[in-house]
C-alpha cells in the first residue's frame, strides 16, 4: 500500500502527464452542433406560429419542445445520435435533444433485460437526477415566491 | 427574420460552448451537466431573468435543458400566485408535462421499435 | 527449484503451450494484428440476441477452437480456468457449462489470461493435473453498459479513454511437447496510487505493472535485455509511458523490445485514444501474435504481462480508488 505522499505525487505526475481533450476543434463542434439544434426548434416553432396562429407563446413553445423530443428519440433509436454527441460534446447534450436522448438510451439498451427490469426501471438512470432536480428545486422557488408573497 | 435565426444560433450555439468548456475542464458526465444547466435556467426564472432573455433569444434560449428549468420554475411562481402550496406543488410539473410525457413515451415507443447497436468508429 | 525470491515461481517440468487460439471481433481484425488472429468475425453480436451472449460466445468458440487445435476431445481437458469481466464472471461459468471437467472461475479483471496461465502451469509442473485450458473474453458493448454508459447515449471519450477489446483467447498447458513452455510466471501484489478516475485505466494499473516486473527481475536476478519482448496486457499509449518513467526510476531501462498490446492491437486511425483495454486484448495478442512469434523461432524468450484495474461500477461511484494487478509469465521456445 503506498503512502499518502508517493499517491499525492503520482496523481500530480499523471495529471501532468495526462492529454487534455483539445479545445479545437470541439469547443467549435459544440458551438455549431448547438447552435444548429436550436434553429431547427425555432424553424418548427415559426412553423407552428404561421399554422395556428390563435396559439399562445407557451402552446407552441410546448408543440416545439415535443417536437424535438421526438427528433431526439428518433435518432437515437436509429443509432445516430452517439455519433453526434461523439464529436458535439455538449453541443449535443444540452438542447432538449440530449434530454430525450438520456432518456431513450438507456430505454433501448436494457430492453434486453427485461420490460420492467429493463427498459421501465433503466429508462431515467440518467434523466432521473434531471427531473428529481428539477421538480425539486422549482418547489423550493414556488414555496419561496408563496411564503414571501413576491 | 434572418437576424432571429442568427441570434438563435449564435444564443444556443453560446449556451452549448460554455457547457462544453466545462465538460473539457472537469470531465463532467452527461447527468451532471443536464442538472447544472437545467437549475441554472431554475435560478435565472427565481430571479425573474429567463423570460427576458427568451423573448430576446427565442428557441435559442428555450431549447437548451436551461429553457426547461426555467419553464419548471415559472410553472411553481406562477402557482404560488394562486396562494395555494398545491399550486407550487403541480405548478412546474404541469407546466412541463407535455415535455416529460413525450420523452417518455417516445423513449418507450421507439425502445419497441429499434435495438441497441454497437459502435463502430474509426475504420 | 520451485519458489524463489518472493512472488516467483520457476517451472522445472516446462508446462508446454500445445495450442493456442484467438478470435476478435470486425474492429480488432480491421486492426494491426488482424494477419495473426485465428478467426475475425464479421459481426459482434455472434448471431445471439444480447452482449452478453455474444461475449460468452467469443469465449466458448476460442476453448473449442483451441481444444480442435490440439486435437483433443473436450473430455480430454482436465480442468478449465477461466474468468472475465461481467460481473459474476458469467461468460466463464456459462461456457465452463458447456463442457464435462473440473471448472475455477478466476477474476482478476483485464489480468485474467496471465492470471489463469500462472495457476494452471503450477497445476500441471506440480502434477497435479495432466492438463489445463485457460481462456478469458472480453466484450466492448457490454463492458461499456456495465461499467460506463448506454452505447446510445451521445457522449464524447475522454482522451485517457481506451477501447475495451472484443475477443477471446484460449491457450491448452500440458507437460509434454516441443513447444512453447512457461519457464517462471511471478504473482503480483494489489497496488493502489490513489487514482480515481475510471477514464484513465492505464495509470492506475501502471505502478502494479512496475511492482511485478521489479519483482520479476530481482527475483530471477535478470535486466529487461534478458528478455527478446517484453508485453504488458492493456496500459495503453499513457500506461505504458508511465511504466517506462517508473522503470526508469527504479533503475531498470525498457527498450524497443517493450510493447503493449493495448497499442498493438489498434490503430491511431481507429480512434481508440490510448488503445485496447479487457481481458481480451491481452488474450487475443498472446494467442495470436506473441505465440506465433515463439513458435517460429523469431523471438526464444518472452516477459507476458497482464495488468488488471479490480474496481467496481460501485466502487467507483463511492469515489474509492482503483487497485490494480499484475502477474507476469515468462516464456521461452528453445
Amino acid at each position: 500500500m503506498a503512502d499518502i505522499e508517493t499517491k499525492k505525487k503520482y496523481n500530480e505526475y499523471v495529471k501532468s502527464k495526462s492529454p487534455m481533450t483539445k479545445p479545437f476543434p470541439t469547443l467549435i463542434w459544440a458551438f455549431l452542433v448547438g447552435g444548429t439544434i436550436c434553429v431547427i426548434g425555432q424553424v418548427f416553432y415559426d412553423i407552428y406560429s404561421a399554422v395556428f396562429p390563435e396559439f399562445t407563446k407557451d402552446i407552441l413553445r410546448a408543440y416545439t419542445l415535443c417536437t424535438m423530443i421526438f427528433l431526439g428519440t428518433l435518432f437515437t433509436g436509429l443509432g445516430l445520435y452517439d455519433k453526434i454527441g461523439a464529436f458535439a460534446g455538449a453541443g449535443s447534450i444540452i438542447p432538449i435533444t440530449g434530454f430525450a436522448n438520456s432518456i431513450a438510451s438507456p430505454a433501448i439498451e436494457f430492453k434486453t433485460e427485461g420490460w420492467i427490469f429493463g427498459m421501465c426501471v433503466k429508462m431515467f438512470t440518467i434523466a432521473g437526477p434531471v427531473i428529481v432536480n428539477g421538480i425539486v428545486s422549482s418547489i423550493a422557488v414556488g414555496l419561496i415566491y408563496l411564503i414571501f408573497g413576491i | 427574420m434572418l437576424l432571429d435565426y442568427l441570434i438563435v444560433f449564435l444564443v444556443g450555439g453560446g449556451i452549448c460552448l460554455i457547457g462544453q468548456i466545462l465538460v473539457i475542464r472537469t470531465q463532467m458526465t452527461t447527468a451532471r451537466i443536464l442538472v447544472l444547466f437545467l437549475l441554472l435556467g431554475v435560478v435565472l426564472e427565481a430571479f425573474g431573468l429567463y423570460q427576458p432573455f427568451a423573448e430576446f433569444a427565442k428557441s435559442g434560449a428555450m431549447i437548451p435543458i436551461c429553457g426547461f428549468g426555467s419553464t419548471l420554475a415559472r410553472g411553481a411562481i406562477e402557482g404560488a400566485a394562486t396562494g395555494n402550496i398545491l399550486g407550487v406543488l403541480k405548478g412546474g410539473l404541469s407546466a412541463t408535462a407535455s415535455g416529460l410525457a413525450a420523452a417518455v413515451f417516445f423513449s418507450y415507443i421507439f425502445a419497441m421499435i429499434f435495438r441497441s447497436r454497437t459502435k463502430k468508429t474509426g475504420k | 527449484m520451485g519458489k524463489i525470491g518472493k512472488q516467483t515461481v520457476i517451472l522445472k517440468n516446462k508446462p508446454n503451450i500445445i495450442s493456442s487460439y484467438s478470435i476478435v471481433g470486425p474492429k480488432e481484425g480491421k486492426g494491426p494484428m488482424s494477419a495473426y488472429f485465428d478467426k475475425i468475425m464479421p459481426d459482434d453480436m455472434c448471431g445471439q440476441n444480447t452482449y452478453e451472449k455474444a461475449e460468452q460466445k467469443f469465449m466458448e468458440k476460442a476453448v473449442f477452437g483451441a481444444i480442435d487445435k490440439a486435437k483433443m476431445r473436450p473430455q480430454d481437458i482436465d480442468m478449465f480456468l477461466s474468468g472475465d469481466l461481467l460481473n459474476q464472471i458469467i461468460s466463464a461459468s456459462f461456457t465452463a457449462r458447456e463442457f464435462d471437467t473440473t471448472f475455477i472461475g478466476l477474476f482478476g479483471a483485464c489480468s485474467t489470461m496471465t492470471e489463469s496461465l500462472a495457476i494452471g502451469s503450477c497445476l500441471v509442473d506440480g502434477g497435479y493435473v495432466d492438463n489445463v485450458l485457460c481462456a478469458t473474453c472480453s466484450h466492448f458493448a457490454s463492458a461499456e453498459r456495465q461499467f460506463r454508459y448506454p452505447l446510445e447515449l451521445g457522449t464524447q471519450r475522454p482522451p485517457t479513454a481506451q477501447w475495451t477489446v472484443t475477443g477471446a483467447g484460449a491457450t491448452i498447458l500440458e507437460c509434454t511437447g516441443k513447444g512453447p513452455y512457461i519457464e517462471a510466471v511471478t504473482f503480483g501484489k494489489v497496488s493502489d496510487y490513489g487514482i480515481t478516475d475510471v477514464n484513465n485505466m492505464g495509470a492506475a494499473m501502471a505502478p502494479s505493472a512496475l511492482h511485478t516486473l521489479k519483482a520479476h527481475f530481482i527475483d530471477m536476478k535478470r535486466t529487461p535485455e534478458d528478455y527478446d519482448l517484453i508485453f504488458t496486457g492493456d496500459l495503453g499509449k499513457l500506461g505504458s509511458e508511465i511504466l517506462i518513467d517508473l522503470l526508469e526510476k527504479e533503475g531498470y531501462k525498457l527498450g524497443v523490445n517493450y510493447n503493449d498490446c493495448g497499442c498493438l492491437i489498434f490503430d491511431k486511425e481507429q480512434k481508440t485514444f490510448m488503445g485496447g483495454s479487457g481481458c481480451g486484448c491481452s488474450a487475443s495478442v498472446l494467442n495470436s501474435y506473441v505465440i506465433t512469434k515463439l513458435l517460429n523461432k523469431e523471438v526464444k524468450s518472452v516477459l507476458f504481462l497482464s495488468t488488471g484495474a479490480l474496481l467496481s461500477p460501485l466502487s467507483s461511484q463511492q469515489g474509492l480508488s482503483i487497485p490494480g494487478i499484475a502477474h507476469a509469465i515468462s516464456i521461452r521456445s528453445d
